[in-house]
């Protein structure tokens, strides 16, 4: 299982699959740290 | 991956350590996924951006894959939906590609 405490995270979100937001939202109880989150678009 | 994400992945490996940094992607589809996670490990393959020639190494996983160690409910709301409309399996293995060519 992959710990994620206290570990920085890069978020690249995807408009057409995940975004940046969504998977902000769910890194919030692993006791990762946002070090940023974006979110591409591939059109 | 964009030219202005790559050198935000790679301030913050500098800032942090590539130790104390991981990439999660969302992306919707294998290859693109594939690339980025290529990007964050062994270097650019499209040879444009910043992290061109750069071997960061970062562990990399595509959100797909923490499904065990998020809350239920969060991931209903957040990803059960396009879980369903994406190719999951196809995806996962594309990521994980790069991070065991890494030791990961």
């Amino acid at each position: 299982m992959v710990n994620l405490e206290g570990k920085y995270v890069a978020i690249i979100g995807d408009r057409d699959g995940i975004p940046g937001p969504a998977i902000e939202e769910c890194l919030k109880h692993t006791g990762a740290i946002i070090g940023f989150s974006t979110t591409e678009c591939f059109v | 991956m964009d030219m202005e994400n790559q050198t935000r992945v790679l301030e913050l490996a500098e800032k942090y350590g590539k130790d104390n940094v991981v990439v999660i992607l969302g992306g919707a589809e294998a290859e693109a996924s594939g690339l980025a996670a290529e990007t964050v490990t062994t270097g650019d393959p499209t040879f444009a951006g910043p992290l061109t020639g750069v071997q960061l190494e970062l562990p990399v996983y595509h959100i797909f894959e923490l499904k065990d160690i998020i809350p239920e409910d969060v991931w209903d709301e957040q990803i059960s939906m396009m879980e369903m409309v994406l190719d999951v399996d196809a995806i996962v293995k594309e990521v994980a590609t790069y991070r065991e060519r890494i030791g990961g």
